[in-house]
């Protein structure tokens, strides 16, 4: 038994110094490396405790799911980040759940009371993160349920199926009815598709990270049925890790968690945007034109440059780069100013930016960066629009009031290339668009941002 | 035996909770797929079912081994995969 716990701890620190290499990239290949040796281990030691070496059929399984992790692994590209998380985390869940179920019909050996309850547990929030995790990767994939379904009457639902699901867990405690098992399955199963099949593209870094957390969670859980350490204390550095970004993510989004799950609508001013659309086609007129643009690239020595999700659909990222690469050729300092909620996950942008070979020592985070806007010459902005909307810091009542944005509008110029002029996520006009000192490129950033680049090549 | 395992449990979250929240935001994507690997334990938990687990229940056990290791291979490699793309400029 000593030994048992010296191994396991050695193991755990093993993952928590790994985890730690992850603090900067360039130290976070080894951290990876380190915590793919500290698994090996773990799983060789747990094989060896068990006397599992002679059962072939466990090698099959292993080489099946090792095959496939691989392959898997070949295939995805970057900009499928968000889905192929949310699917791993699925994969997690459902695995937590269905240790769950055939613990349950392996019967307890000790302490009947917190088995069951444990085990019950873990089956539900293992559930949970199974469905959820993958209704919203089908979603992030554009598979199925693309756009948010609203059911009527969705947050009773959802509460009534949760306090049935509680009190059956409750209930299994003291009739251990092995049939409750599917009825705790088909609860939290639909509990899991009713917390995502509502949620749209922008909500996604909030439900991703929660249902990074639960896959944790419900492996913490799990292993307190089974009886086994590892699985405790692995499984609540995932719990930890996704409730620290979930937390992150909302407060960036100025979105509580309770409001994204339950299905409460922001009240978005949809409405009243179609109004301001007609307001905003009026101040089209404005003294600056997009034929100003390489004479303000010229005069400009420092640049920032915010690139939004609508950069990544517009699969830009390239010319990012080359714009990039000629202002810094022309002597300016440039920098890139990430928000965290640019992307479809946490840290998503950062990602697509660096596959797009620029050097991470330019990608800025929001509270680093937003100082040195009025400093800035000119900010250009691409396929961003909340997270650099000042109504954010102005227009009380509204639902991206008190969001953390980007500054941009402290800057002495701003060029904008969005797709359209319509508002962002969160339905709220953005005021930006109308300022003087703000031009306006409206158009597919593979196609506006590849001109402006020619542009300014040929007046050098 | 419990009350060990509660306290493991809380001695991991607040080492886990020190060293994540000073990974940088530049890294979160990567420090979630390596979290899906973590996640990958559950394959040790599959291995204990399975091992006590009757004929016809192994073969479940066995889909939760499978998905643990999908886990565990695709987590790692993804991870290793977008951390690579992360350089500095050299010619500078």
């Amino acid at each position: 038994m000593a030994i048992n716990i010296i191994i396991y701890s050695a193991i755990v620190i093993g993952f928590i110094t790994g985890i730690r290499l992850m603090q900067s990239p360039g130290t976070a290949l080894r951290g990876n490396r380190l915590g793919a040796i500290c698994m090996a281990a773990a799983i060789f030691f747990v094989f060896s405790e068990l006397k599992l070496f002679a059962d072939y059929m466990v090698w099959i399984y292993i080489i099946a799911g090792g095959v496939i992790g691989v392959i898997f692994s070949q295939k995805i590209k970057m900009i499928q980040m968000p889905q192929v998380v949310a699917l791993l985390n699925g994969l997690g869940g459902g695995a937590s759940a269905i240790i769950a179920v055939v613990t349950m019909y392996a019967g307890p050996d000790e302490n009947g009371l917190l088995f069951w309850l444990t085990a019950a547990i873990a089956l539900g929030i293992g559930a949970i993160t199974f469905t959820g995790s993958m209704v919203a990767a089908l979603k992030l994939q554009g598979w199925a349920f693309k756009r948010p379904l609203f059911i009527k009457g969705h947050k009773i639902i959802l509460y009534t199926l949760l306090t049935s699901g509680v009190s059956l867990i409750v209930l299994m405690i003291f009739y251990q009815e092995l049939y409750i098992i599917y009825i705790l399955l088909f609860i939290f199963s639909l509990c899991g598709i009713l917390m995502t099949i509502r949620i749209g593209g922008a909500d996604m870094p909030v439900i991703i990270s929660f249902l990074n957390s639960f896959s944790g969670v419900a492996a913490s859980i799990s292993g307190l049925a089974v009886g086994n350490a590892l699985l405790v204390g692995v499984g609540s550095l995932v719990g930890v890790a996704g409730m620290i970004l979930t937390n992150i993510m909302c407060k960036s989004m100025n979105r509580s968690l309770v409001a994204v799950l339950s299905g409460f609508k922001n009240n978005r001013a949809s409405d009243q945007n179609n109004k301001n659309e007609e307001s905003l086609s009026q101040i089209k007129n404005k003294s600056l034109s997009e034929g100003k643009i390489p004479s303000i690239f010229k005069k400009a020595r420092k640049v920032i440059i915010v690139p939004g999700y609508g950069m990544a659909l517009a699969q830009a990222q390239m010319y990012i780069k080359q714009l990039l690469d000629i202002l810094e050729k022309d002597n300016k300092d440039v920098k890139i100013a990430i928000h965290p909620v640019a992307g479809r996950m946490p840290g998503h942008m950062n990602v697509l930016l660096a596959e797009a070979g620029i050097d991470y020592a330019k990608l800025y985070d929001m509270d680093k960066i937003n100082p040195e806007f009025p400093s800035t010459d000119v900010v250009i902005c691409v396929g961003a629009c909340d997270v650099i909307n000042p109504a954010a810091n102005t227009a009380e009542g509204t639902p991206i009031y008190g969001m953390p944005i980007l500054k941009a509008f402290e800057a002495k110029a701003v060029i904008i290339f969005n797709l359209d002029r319509k508002s962002g996520y969160s339905g709220v006009e953005n005021s930006l668009y109308k300022e003087e000192n703000v031009i306006t490129v409206w158009g597919n950033a593979s196609e506006t941002l590849p001109k402006i680049i020619e542009n300014f090549k040929n007046d050098n | 035996m419990l009350m060990a395992m509660l306290i493991f449990l809380i001695v991991c979250a607040v080492l886990g909770y020190i060293v994540i929240s000073s990974v940088p935001s530049l890294l979160h994507t990567p420090l979630m797929s390596g979290m899906n690997a973590l996640s990958g334990i559950t394959a040790v938990g599959a291995l204990y079912v399975y091992s006590i687990s009757s004929p016809g229940l192994k073969v479940i056990a066995a889909a939760a081994l499978i998905l643990a290791i999908i886990n565990v291979t695709g987590g790692f490699l993804i991870t290793e995969k977008m951390l690579r793309m992360f350089k500095k400029e050299n010619n500078k």
